[in-house]
């Protein structure tokens, strides 16, 4: 087994870890903790694409290094919007989950007419 | 190029000036744009094929190009058209009070409005598998905060599953262009589409990528974050929201089938992606009709509608007269998006009026409403002839285009759960109008007083996709121009055509 086989491996287990991750929690942080795993596993995949990629005398193929790049500057801001949505939310009603029935919740309930607006 | 440019540099204009300046900044760019748009599809037209412009002069697999071919011009046309609409709608939502110097809704809202145009923009032209990943998550971080303008709990926690499933959504995407680079080493749609074979790499690319895009698209059963994002969201931001946003990720799994590797498409992929759309159709119509609130009830029929979209797959995958029937589903599909866009803006846009007028917009309470606001629910009822299908309107157009290409291509199946959506569509905004043009027993009384030019915009809006069914047939060739690359050899030509570099 090669180094790119390897690191191939890891990135499909990051993978499928981050996608149960994504899949299974219901709270949103551990959803978002487990985004950044499965974006982590892709950008491990450009890597190895990198490297089975190299042109001979070179150490890998540029490309897919610039792609990985701007992949984790995105994912990089995601995770920052995403969190600060979780914050805000945090902050108006005490909650960290997604549930459905926040309106049912006397401390939030606000009368009809300003949820229509 | 412009087409990209010019809302980019008017969303950063807007946030460098701040106050009073972000809407007037919005104000003037609005119509440049939309005379741009026009300007790229008589280019397109006037050409017959489709117009290249490569980034810095280099060309791909080494450069990045934007090419705008007839389905990019449309939607670009369809994009600019509702985003003016919804700039005029919005100036009287958005002012800034007298006295403050800024405000932070109207900031806000301006900057991603123009953000959300510029990533549309985006997705459309876009060449390069890589370059549309970016643009569909400028239009995901756009997109989100539109949904929770207003900061009230509820619509953070939309706002927040909303981001979670496009991040879902662009991870898968993004996983998918990683396969497809390092199983070819391009990423350029033209290039791949003469190296794509099928093999267990493309097939895996395309199936992320699918998956991705699908649940960005609000396709049923990813389609659980669509009703609570867009009925939570301000009525303008709404319109674009469901008009426009669904459509970025749509155009791109059409891109992705039938430009990148339409050899892939077989009758299998083709009937997976049908199914789903017909659980839309299904699903989404039977939930709109139990809704209670209008704007939820407007959601759930854009789930549904979108589900319309995805029944042109079945037939481009069919073997019968494979490309006249295609054609045929693509135009009838596209017809279907672009219609849908400007019908459901003009929804959300009349809905919003409504909900300002009334202080509410339950279904049960509407009684009345139809004799004070009669240019309102005018609009509304043509929206709604519109998604239900019946003619004269681009809905019937494109739906009898969908039921014809279905039909020769021996799939009836499909035009049933046409036929009982389009029945169910008639049911839930029957129960809308039949309320909202009954008498009421005394004359309501608006609680704010609703403007004349507002309730227009959003007639404006339901005749432009009145008058899309009016057009004739042939101008929808149009859609066809640029995409007759049968043979890779007819993909060369048109690359050393295209390669004059039109400034667009």
């Amino acid at each position: 087994m090669n180094a790119a086989t390897l690191f191939g491996v890891c990135s499909a287990a990051l993978v499928g870890l981050g996608l149960y991750g994504l899949v299974i929690h219901p709270r949103p942080l551990r959803k978002i903790l487990a985004f950044n795993l499965l974006g982590s596993g892709v950008f491990l995949l450009f890597g190895v694409v990198a490297r089975r990629g190299a042109a001979a005398g070179m150490g890998g193929d540029p490309v897919p290094q610039a792609l990985v790049i701007t992949g984790i500057v995105v994912a990089f801001s995601a995770t920052a919007l995403a969190v600060a949505l979780l914050l805000r939310l945090l902050h108006e009603t005490g909650r960290t989950t997604l549930n459905a029935d926040a309106s049912k919740n006397p401390s939030n309930n606000r009368p009809r007419e300003s949820a229509n607006s | 190029m412009l087409a990209v440019g010019l809302p980019t540099a008017g969303m950063l204009l807007s946030l460098a000036l701040g106050g009073r300046l972000t809407g007037r900044t919005a104000q003037f760019l609005l119509p440049a744009g939309l005379g741009l748009a026009f300007a790229i599809v008589a280019g397109v037209w006037r050409t017959g094929d489709s117009l290249a412009y490569f980034l810095g002069g280099w060309a791909p697999p080494l450069g990045l190009a934007l090419r705008a071919d007839g389905l990019s011009a449309a939607m670009l046309v369809t994009t600019a058209i509702v985003v003016c609409a919804t700039g005029l709608y919005a100036r009287a939502a958005f002012r800034i009070p007298p006295g403050i110097s800024e405000a932070r809704a109207p900031l806000v809202f301006w900057v991603l409005l123009m953000a959300v145009w510029a990533a549309l923009n985006l997705v459309f032209l876009g060449d390069d598998l890589f370059n549309l990943y970016v643009a569909l998550e400028l239009l995901t971080f756009a997109a989100v905060p539109l949904v929770c303008l207003d900061g009230r709990a509820e619509t953070l926690s939309a706002a927040l599953r909303y981001l979670l499933f496009a991040l879902f959504g662009s991870v898968l995407y993004l996983l998918g262009v990683a396969l497809l680079y390092g199983g070819y080493g391009t990423l350029d749609i033209a290039l791949l589409f003469s190296l794509v074979r099928p093999e267990p790499v493309a097939f895996a690319a395309a199936g992320l990528m699918t998956a991705g895009l699908l649940a960005k698209t609000a396709l049923f059963p990813l389609h659980l974050w669509l009703p609570p994002a867009h009925a939570g969201a301000p009525p303008a931001a709404s319109a674009v929201l469901s008009g426009l946003v669904v459509k970025g990720s749509f155009f791109l799994v059409v891109r992705l089938w039938f430009d990148v590797m339409p050899g892939l498409l077989n009758q299998a992929a083709a009937q997976i992606l049908s199914t789903l759309g017909a659980g839309a159709i299904l699903v989404g119509s039977v939930l709109a009709l139990r809704q209670a609130r209008l704007k939820l009830l407007i959601a759930y029929s854009t789930i549904a509608q979108i589900g319309y979209l995805f029944l042109m797959f079945p037939v481009a995958g069919g073997s019968a007269s494979p490309q006249f029937g295609s054609n045929l589903a693509l135009t009838g599909g596209f017809l279907q998006a672009m219609s849908h866009a400007f019908a459901k803006a003009a929804m959300f846009m009349s809905a919003g009026l409504m909900a300002e007028a009334l202080g509410h917009d339950r279904i049960a309470e509407l009684r009345g409403v139809a004799q004070m606001l009669p240019v309102t629910v005018f609009a509304f009822g043509m929206a709604a002839l519109l998604l239900i299908g019946l003619p004269p309107s681009g809905g019937f157009v494109a739906k009898w285009l969908l039921l014809t290409a279905v039909i020769t291509a021996g799939q009836w199946w499909w035009a049933l759960v046409m036929l009982v959506g389009g029945l169910l569509a008639g049911g839930y905004m029957f129960r809308v109008l039949a309320r909202a043009l009954g008498e009421a027993a005394e004359p309501l009384i608006p609680r704010t007083p609703v403007p004349r030019s507002r309730e227009l915009i959003a007639l404006a809006l339901a005749l432009c996709s009145v008058l899309l069914g009016l057009l004739p047939l042939r101008a929808f060739d149009l859609l066809q121009i640029g995409r007759q690359h049968a043979s890779p050899v007819a993909c060369s030509e048109r690359h050393t055509i295209s390669t004059t570099g039109h400034w667009y």
